[in-house]
């Protein structure tokens, strides 16, 4: 186990030092002390390599990353785990705006809640909420799945393509285009997949799927102004 | 971009402490916004006193028999304790608006920065730990106190754009965002009498509170209505003489967290703004929701 404390080294050589690692790094396992909510920790990992952060972050935390797995043992502060292409982050506690936006892959759990704009302009990634998130989310969403345990804020989905919704509480308001879907057996499965790895208690057939309704994706003139 | 620091104390003890509590919490967002800086301060009320901030760009001219001049025009006596570009007149609560008209004619070039029993003020352009240096807000005590540390987008980085702004006495507003209304809504509020000094947006958003609570509103309304009137960006938080507010806007992408222990509550900008808090790692943090009013009261 590898310990840095950013009370003593600075964030540049944190991350340069998580950068070296590779694929057939020894040293796979991290531990991070004194976060104190600065900014960027842990961003563009590459390498399976496990990150443990004990306390909460500022901006852009777990950023790009690949293949890693980063714990949060706080919260996260906005555009955590921004861009994922792979790997994992899990937070602890509650992840501010846009976190996860324009993911490619990977799962992003967050335990608590997540505010506005989660998973904005999602290109595949995974998201699991354990509560709730605030308006916007999953604008634009292109693929991927973002599941919601508790409730969803306002505009929900608003203009998104082909990611999948999945909220068991309630929805405070449907985005442009975005409407309830059917539930059918292959997505309770998708569900079932995504609550295992998120260590979600939650059962599949609580949920409402929304997605695309699928009438913005050509010009049509009365949707001009 | 600017930051945000505020700090609402429930525990007594920490009083002697808020300046220095401040202080750190400020200079951690400079990074933020490095143009200008000032900070609110709520200190002791003293029965029947009132004070009057004011700011001279040439202190040495202005502030050398300030109060004996004074004394002149109003009853009573009047103090005067200076720092650095600032000095804060203290004189019975009743004569403060006399104060302020006969300070117009006595000493022009002289602003003021606020108004209240027991608010004061201090704000200038510079680095947030130089501003605070300057004024030893770090020494102050008091029961609540708000920062700001400003990157100026809207209009010129002067004393008069930096926050806090006064908007009544013992009222003051400091805003992380940018109105873009504020043309035609300082055009409406000029109309209508207020008096506005400045091009900058926030401004505008300080008068149209005072004018909304000159008309009967009180200010968890006035916030309340800025959200149908104000268009554009911002996180605000406002202090009373005995109260601490915070409003965002309903998109909220200016960023706000807030911490509350049974010692106090505080606001930052960021998480970073909070950290050496005594008793954050327990504390509640949690972050604001769009446009909803909060609240804390002494």
């Amino acid at each position: 186990m590898q310990t840095f404390d950013l009370a003593d080294s600075d964030l540049r050589t944190l991350n340069s030092t998580l950068h070296a690692q590779n694929d057939d790094t020894n040293q796979t396992a991290w531990t991070i002390e004194n976060p104190k909510g600065a900014h960027a920790i842990a961003c563009g990992l590459d390498a399976p390599i496990e990150v443990t952060i004990k306390g909460s972050t500022g901006y852009y935390s777990a950023g790009m990353n690949q293949q890693a797995t980063v714990n949060i043992k706080g919260s996260a502060g906005p555009g955590v785990a921004e861009n994922m292409m792979s790997g994992k982050v899990v937070i602890d506690g509650d992840a501010s705006q846009y976190a996860g936006a324009t993911g490619h892959g990977g799962l992003l759990v967050v335990k608590g809640n997540a505010s506005s704009r989660c998973g904005i302009s999602m290109k595949g990634i995974n998201i699991v909420v354990h509560g709730n998130i605030g308006h916007m989310s999953a604008f634009m969403a292109q693929s991927g799945n973002l599941v919601v345990c508790g409730d969803a804020g306002d505009a929900l989905g608003d203009s998104c393509y082909e990611a999948r919704m999945f909220v068991r509480g309630s929805v405070k308001s449907l985005g442009a285009d975005c409407e309830e879907k059917e539930m059918r057996p292959e997505h309770l499965e998708i569900l079932k997949d995504l609550l295992e790895q998120a260590e979600s208690d939650a059962k599949p057939e609580e949920f409402k799927r929304y997605g695309s309704a699928r009438n913005l994706y050509n010009f049509n003139i009365d949707n001009a102004y | 971009m600017c930051g945000i620091v505020g700090l609402f104390l429930k525990d007594k003890k920490l009083e002697p402490e808020l300046g220095t509590m401040l202080t750190d919490m400020l200079v951690t967002m400079t990074d933020r916004g490095p143009d200008s800086a000032g900070i609110a301060i709520y200190g002791s009320d003293v029965d029947s006193k009132g004070k009057l901030t004011v700011q001279s760009d040439t202190p040495d001219v202005d502030f050398g028999n300030l109060a004996a001049d004074l004394s002149a025009h109003v009853s009573g006596n009047v103090t005067s304790s200076q720092k650095d570009t600032h000095t804060v007149l203290e004189m019975q609560a009743d004569q403060l608006a006399t104060a302020r008209s006969a300070l117009k004619e006595i000493r022009p070039n002289v602003r003021v920065m606020s108004v209240g029993d027991t608010l004061e003020i201090y704000k200038e352009v510079g680095l947030p730990k130089d501003v605070a240096q300057r004024f030893e807000v770090a020494k102050m005590s008091g029961s609540h106190g708000i920062g700001h540390t400003r990157m100026a987008t809207e209009s010129a980085v002067t004393t008069m754009g930096a926050h806090p702004f006064n908007t009544g006495s013992d009222q003051c507003l400091v805003h992380n965002g940018s109105l873009s209304n504020h043309n035609s809504l300082r055009r409406r509020l000029r109309r209508e009498g207020v008096h506005i000094e400045t091009e900058n947006d926030t401004e505008v958003g300080a008068a149209y509170l005072t004018w909304k609570m000159q008309n009967g509103s009180s200010l968890s309304e006035a916030l309340e209505s800025s959200l149908e009137d104000l268009d554009g960006f911002f996180t605000f938080v406002v202090g009373t003489k005995d109260g601490f507010g915070v409003v965002r806007d309903p998109i909220a992408c200016k960023p706000a967290v807030m911490a509350e222990t049974d010692q106090y509550v505080a606001f930052g900008s960021e998480y970073r703004a909070l950290v050496n808090l005594p008793g954050i790692e327990d504390a509640r943090v949690w972050e604001p929701e769009p446009a909803t009013v909060y609240f804390w009261n002494h």
